[in-house]
């Protein structure tokens, strides 16, 4: 096959740092950082997944119509969750504190 | 039997040589990939709707997983990803006994996750927090310390889609382990070459999806909320 053969010592180097992002996701949970919390879940996720797409997938070393059909499925998923939750996020009404629906109250 | 040999006996007719056959698969099998990506996606999307809806009984609901299990899981998962890939890289090689022990040892690390899942369904189900007609959620007072506004229908939907993205991901796996056998037998037989390991490369690739919807969904399903 035309494709490059990756090392054994690259998978093996993944693979720890899978490990390693896993421990920390975990140890980062237990800490109060506030609204930082799910943001260091979600970029933590987001490296492994691309650890796992680029090494472990080998799209690092694939044709680019490939890495532009992979682009391309997480835009449209991005624009899927993106809208969604603009939409949610910006009803006053809506969400787990809604403050906007207690200050009205008094108003009626 | 070199190479070239193997190559003209498995290159359909309709491809101009190997090189844009083994393209053409790997095109095709991301596009299938990316349709997974939109199938989870939206069950994704309705977890952050309702997450952000319903914040303090998503988080009161996920503090009742044990984190143990799925840290195990997630774990285990990441070396059937290395055992799949080194099946792949056994493959490219040639070497055909590293590539069926690799793939037996994806086989068996996939059915330890699916073990400890079962094991975890099992507690959700002894705990009565399976949705359905013996729901029952019990709201702990040190819950309602940090989380003020714990409803139980609304931890029902977190379990409702704790279910489905869980069992959904699961099916999968299943599925690969169908995938997995089928190139066991294969490759026992010697059907695959350095010059043709295509199946081997695309149910890698499969795989190695499944491994990132679970990389998702252990921060997102058992780490909610969990620094109290």
């Amino acid at each position: 096959m035309s494709e490059h053969i990756v090392s054994p010592k690259i998978y093996v180097a993944v693979f720890l740092a899978l490990l390693v992002f896993t421990g920390l996701t975990y140890g980062i949970a237990l800490i109060n950082l506030g609204p930082l919390n799910p943001l260091v879940a979600i970029v933590i996720a987001m490296i492994k997944s691309l650890l796992v797409i680029l090494f472990f997938m080998h799209v690092k070393y694939s044709p680019k119509m490939t890495k532009v059909t992979i682009i391309s499925g997480f835009f449209f998923l991005i624009i899927l969750l993106g809208l969604s939750m603009t939409d949610y996020i910006s009803r006053p009404w809506a969400g787990s504190t809604p403050k906007a629906a207690q200050t009205d109250a008094p108003r009626q | 039997m070199s190479d070239s040999q193997t190559a003209v006996h498995v290159l359909k007719h309709h491809f101009r040589d190997m090189e844009q056959q083994n393209e053409t698969a790997g095109f095709g099998m991301w596009l299938f990939l990316v349709t997974e990506i939109m199938f989870f996606g939206g069950l994704f999307c309705a977890y952050l709707i309702y997450r952000y809806l319903y914040f303090d009984s998503f988080a009161a609901a996920s503090s009742t997983i044990d984190v143990k299990w799925g840290a195990i899981n997630t774990a285990v998962l990441i070396c059937s990803s290395l055992t799949m890939a080194m099946a792949v890289h056994s493959a490219a090689l040639g070497k055909r006994k590293a590539l069926v022990a690799f793939l037996v040892l994806t086989i068996i690390l996939g059915s330890m996750f699916l073990g400890i899942k079962a094991k975890e369904y099992y507690d959700k189900f002894e705990e009565n927090h399976v949705p359905g007609p013996n729901y029952h959620f019990i709201v702990e007072p040190e819950m309602t310390q940090h989380f003020h506004a714990i409803d139980q229908a609304k931890t029902e939907i977190f379990f409702s889609l704790y279910f489905i993205m869980t069992g959904l991901h699961a099916t999968h796996m299943v599925v690969g382990f169908g995938l997995l056998v089928w190139l066991i037998i294969a490759s026992m037989k010697g059907k695959f070459s350095p010059g043709y390991y295509s199946p081997v490369e695309m149910v890698g690739l499969y795989w190695h999806f499944v491994d990132i919807v679970w990389i998702w969904l252990f921060p997102l399903l058992y780490l909610i909320s969990r620094h109290h």
